[in-house]
């Protein structure tokens, strides 16, 4: 890699060293909103190890970078991870696990889950499959790590610089939006 | 009295030093823990990538001054510990601040970095948090009996309340406290488990349970200060249960080599053990650990 350190527009070497530092230590938040739950703890335990790759969970939204949707978001859960997606600290991301995230999977005729998790929060990476197996969840990791480290995956900026947006299309869904609009 | 630079840059080179073996070792027990439970685990070097990453976090929220504080006032009473042990044997640069009653003074402010932290969680306002504080605070209370009742014979039967006389009197193999006075050294072991917090003594940060406890409500910069401090407590730690009980070190070889094989005590007495209640951690220290420091102090009293 061909790195001038005075180049101004160009990456500079601390960013190297951050988007290194983050890519290597993903922080999972440790909550899981449907059943595809279930494909974590073989992802992190000795079969499949995703430690290996500085993936962990943790038990806060406040330690944590990246919110895993684990399968269908109910309306109801939906505000528990906005909630918890706002108070995670930036640079932060989200994977949506599942075809649940993508358009609904098997729940696409269902009056109370949401069919694309695009329109609410910023997916960085999508997985696919019903479930994906842990071979394909780690996958999905690398490839947000691939994407760290070339600095695309920006979802938190989105979200930050769009959120006016992304609030008026939460708020058509939840309809009781009894939670301040400041939730960081 | 002269100044003097060696012990100035000793000031600055120590503390740094601490959180390089602190962080390594922190590294080591994951890699340690990972082969235990037969995975591969990550790089030795992982607690590093994750406190570089926890500094260059781009947000960081904080609920008041007292939660600002909190992680600051931790890390002071970690380097502030670490000043006053002597890091190594008969060494002028190492030797930091020890003075004649520096025994007594380090049992007050190994204390003030957790009770800062207690201040800082308690402005969080999470449940958690709170109940994470009154359980340290009680397991404190538990694990202190032993400790101080070990120390107390070993500072009252040798008559000196200075670390560096009492490296000096455990002068060669033999002559390690551990061998000298079991009983008192097995009482200070035991807190020793206490104070590294591993299982079954990981009370107050229950992360299954508690959600990581005190500092669940820390994140991004504040975590990474706070995870700074407790490498170098760790290390300062270390340190000083080595210059108590196994006759200290001379060079950095020796010193290393023995803070790992009694880090891996901590270590391996946790991998195998699930967490004790907090009843149930106090009741395990003020039974055993309790009477053997208590005998201990008798013996030294009743030999005179």
């Amino acid at each position: 890699m061909d790195i001038n350190i005075n180049d101004k527009d160009g990456r500079k070497i601390v960013d190297i060293i951050q988007s290194y530092a983050s890519k290597h230590s993903l922080w999972v938040l440790a909550y899981g909103t449907g059943c595809g739950a279930i494909e974590i703890p073989p992802t992190m335990t000795s079969r499949y190890d995703a430690e290996r790759f500085g993936i962990t969970g943790r038990p806060t939204p406040r330690m944590a970078d990246v919110l895993l949707i684990t399968g269908y978001l109910a309306t109801k859960t939906l505000k528990r991870v906005i909630r918890s997606y706002e108070q995670m600290q930036s640079p932060k991301y989200v994977i949506g696990f599942g075809s649940c995230t993508i358009n609904g999977g098997m729940y696409w005729d269902s009056y109370n889950t949401i069919k694309s998790l695009d329109h609410y929060l910023p997916v960085d990476v999508y997985i696919n499959g019903c479930m994906p197996r842990p071979e394909a969840v780690i996958s999905g990791f690398v490839k947000l790590q691939e994407m760290i480290s070339n600095g695309e995956a920006k979802g938190w900026e989105k979200y930050r610089d769009n959120i006016d947006l992304y609030r008026s299309q939460q708020k058509e869904v939840i309809k009781n939006w009894q939670m301040p609009d400041y939730n960081w | 009295m002269s100044f003097d630079w060696i012990k100035l840059l000793g000031f600055i080179v120590t503390p740094l030093i601490a959180s390089v073996v602190g962080f390594t070792y922190m590294g080591l027990s994951r890699k340690i823990t990972a082969r235990v439970q037969n995975r591969v685990g990550p790089s030795v070097s992982q607690s590093f990538i994750d406190v570089v990453k926890l500094y260059s976090k781009k947000t960081a929220i904080h609920h008041g001054l007292m939660q600002h504080m909190g992680p600051v006032f931790a890390i002071t009473a970690s380097i502030t510990t670490l000043f006053f042990i002597p890091v190594l044997k008969d060494s002028l640069f190492f030797a930091n601040f020890s003075f004649r009653g520096d025994l007594v003074f380090l049992m007050y402010i190994m204390v003030f970095g957790q009770l800062g932290m207690a201040l800082g969680a308690g402005q969080t306002g999470n449940p958690n948090s709170a109940i994470g504080v009154s359980r340290g605070l009680s397991q404190m209370v538990g694990y202190k009996v032993p400790y101080v009742l070990g120390l107390l014979a070993i500072m009252v039967h040798f008559k000196t309340t200075n670390l560096q006389e009492l490296i000096a009197v455990q002068d060669g193999f033999r002559n390690w406290m551990i061998f000298q006075m079991p009983l008192a050294s097995i009482a200070g072991l035991l807190a020793y488990l206490g104070f590294m917090a591993y299982a079954p003594f990981d009370v107050p940060f229950a992360p299954a349970e508690l959600a990581s406890g005190p500092p669940s409500e820390f994140g991004g910069k504040y975590l990474a200060l706070m995870m700074t401090s407790r490498s170098i407590f760790t290390f300062a730690k270390l340190v000083l249960f080595v210059d108590l009980f196994f006759g200290g070190a001379s060079n950095f070889f020796e010193l290393l080599i023995k803070t790992f094989v009694l880090y891996l005590f901590a270590l391996f007495v946790g991998l195998v053990n699930p967490r004790f209640r907090t009843e149930q951690s106090i009741q395990f220290w003020w039974k055993w650990p309790t009477a053997i420091g208590a005998l201990a102090l008798l013996l030294v009293a009743w030999k005179g």
